[in-house]
């Protein structure tokens, strides 16, 4: 199986402090990705790399063949097209109609008409089960409704390639395990490859093929659910038991002791 | 050594503002350059139109009137004392076209559509709106700032003359209807001294520059929000402040080129 996105050796550093070092992946066509690791590992940055929005200090992004970091605008623009992003709270454009969110790629990148447009709409709408929404403000939605809703955009026009930015953050357990599914179903439907940046175990380990796990910007374990779910490698093992304390310690490095802070003699 | 200190951050400040004014201008050409879209599909102008200038019309109508009536009674108590009260419609008409009716509406234009666009810009930022646009290959700028800019534009001089008129009525309640002027004379000495050229045609140019400046503030202080609460409400304040400033700095420049000794 060919990968359609190759990940080779990236570097990131914001501000020196180095965010990711020397990151390599590879996603095969038609799989589901998950890359985890704890708050502020460099997950999102990956995704932000990926998407073509930052520039990795070193090595490069592969999509289809061609390394992200060197298009111009225009073909950065035409490569984004046949990607899809969900970003981590749906982020609706809050001025437009459910309807009019899903249909907003299809209008400024496509000449269908408008009756076209709104058989699609519905289609997509309908596949996320909230074809009854359609007439509804983004504020009226729930925040699962909203992150599905986001979904149907992001899937608008059929990508190649779906990022999704924690799908699962602040969705209740039925939300949870709806849009796990989905994110597997549009996959599997559309031919497509999805990259899952998540911190929830659980629900990721049931619905993707492989997992990498990202500690200090670097990959420190990585397998299929079986295999993760097997593991005994300490991150692994207190990551996916979700235990305080274990390679990623509880205590944030502090420059005194306790005691000194405390004014007390050791 | 707390000389050094001080010269220090006058030069980091300096070059900050440096720093900022050239992002803004590029943020402006790149805003102009993308602005096709905003001429292909008008209705986005128009939709933005409706929202920074029909909106502002109640505010700007009212105000009008308000100020047109204070420039009926005191010009009207000034003039009396050299027996001219006759002059009354001159001097209203004159100053409201001149001064009043472009500088207030874009004071008002600034703090009522200006800062509603930063923080509108401002959130659409906070909430990812603008980095989900960027990623489906649509550009913000073509899509969300140009359409605001080419509103903003265009509805400052429409606003103007509308505050100046209501202006005009005010000072006409006031000074004829109230305090008994008369009619006649209010309405033909406004036509005999207000020139279409020197007068009317300068206050438009006027307010067509403030509303560029207004709205070219307000959507790049939203534009470069720091995305959190503190961030556009910051971006808002400054979008007022600095419009308003920027009114009333402009206001002379072109006062001085437009009236000098006519």
């Amino acid at each position: 199986m060919s990968a359609l996105v190759e990940i080779n050796d990236v570097n990131f550093s914001y501000d020196q402090r180095a965010i990711l070092k020397g990151i390599n992946m590879s996603f095969g066509k038609g799989k589901v990705i998950a890359v985890m690791g704890g708050s502020g590992c460099g997950k999102t940055t990956l995704l932000r790399l990926i998407g073509g929005a930052l520039k990795p200090t070193r090595g490069d992004v592969k999509i289809d063949g061609q390394v992200i970091h060197e298009l111009d605008e225009r073909r950065l623009y035409e490569m984004r097209r046949k990607m899809g992003v969900l970003f981590q709270f749906g982020a609706l454009f809050t001025d437009m109609s459910v309807f009019d969110n899903v249909a907003f790629q299809m209008r400024e990148h496509t000449d269908l008409p408008e009756d076209i447009i709104h058989d699609l709409v519905m289609l997509k709408l309908h596949a996320v089960g909230l074809r009854g929404t359609h007439n509804l403000m983004p504020a009226e939605l729930s925040g699962g409704m909203a992150r599905r809703v986001a979904l149907a955009r992001t899937v608008a026009l059929d990508p190649m390639l779906i990022l999704y930015d924690e799908p699962f953050a602040g969705l209740d357990p039925i939300s949870l395990s709806v849009v796990g599914q989905l994110i597997r179903k549009l996959n599997d439907a559309l031919g497509a490859t999805s990259v899952v940046v998540t911190h929830d175990v659980q629900e990721s380990l049931k619905i993707v093929d492989y997992v990498y796990f990202i500690a200090d910007g670097v990959i420190v374990a990585e397998g299929t659910p079986d295999e993760i779910r097997a593991s005994d490698k300490p991150f692994v093992h207190q990551f996916v038991h979700g235990e305080a304390d274990g390679p990623i310690p509880f205590h944030y490095h502090a420059s005194t002791s306790y005691a000194q802070d405390l004014k007390v003699s050791a | 050594m707390p000389l050094i200190k001080s010269v220090q951050a006058v030069g980091r400040r300096t070059v900050n503002i440096v720093w900022r004014v050239g992002v803004a201008s590029r943020f402006l050409f790149q805003t102009l350059l993308q602005s096709d879209m905003s001429i292909r599909r008008f209705n986005l102008v128009v939709k933005e139109l409706f929202a920074s200038g029909v909106m502002s019309l109640v505010i700007i109508g009212v105000a009008g009137m308000f100020v047109g009536m204070v420039l009926g009674l005191q010009g009207f108590e000034t003039l009396k004392r050299y027996g001219s009260e006759s002059a009354l419609g001159s001097l209203v008409a004159l100053s409201l076209v001149r001064e009043l009716g472009p500088v207030l509406a874009a004071l008002l234009f600034a703090s009522r559509a200006g800062s509603a666009m930063t923080a509108e810009i401002g959130l659409m930022k906070a909430t990812e709106q603008i980095a989900a646009m960027e990623m489906m290959a649509v550009s913000p700028i073509a899509r969300v700032v140009a359409p605001r800019f080419w509103a903003g534009v265009i509805s400052m001089p429409l606003l103007a003359a509308i505050f100046s008129a209501m202006g005009v009525f005010g000072g006409y309640v006031v000074g004829v209807v109230l305090i008994g002027v008369d009619e006649g004379s209010f309405w033909s000495q406004m036509q005999a001294t207000v020139d279409f050229q020197a007068d009317i045609m300068n206050g438009v140019i006027k307010s067509f520059v403030f509303g560029f400046a207004v709205t070219v503030i307000a959507l790049f202080e939203g534009f470069d929000a720091p995305p959190t609460a503190e961030g556009v409400s910051g971006a808002t304040t400054r979008t007022v402040v600095q419009s308003s400033l920027a009114i009333l700095m402009l206001d002379v420049i072109l006062t001085a080129f437009m009236f000098r000794g006519a």
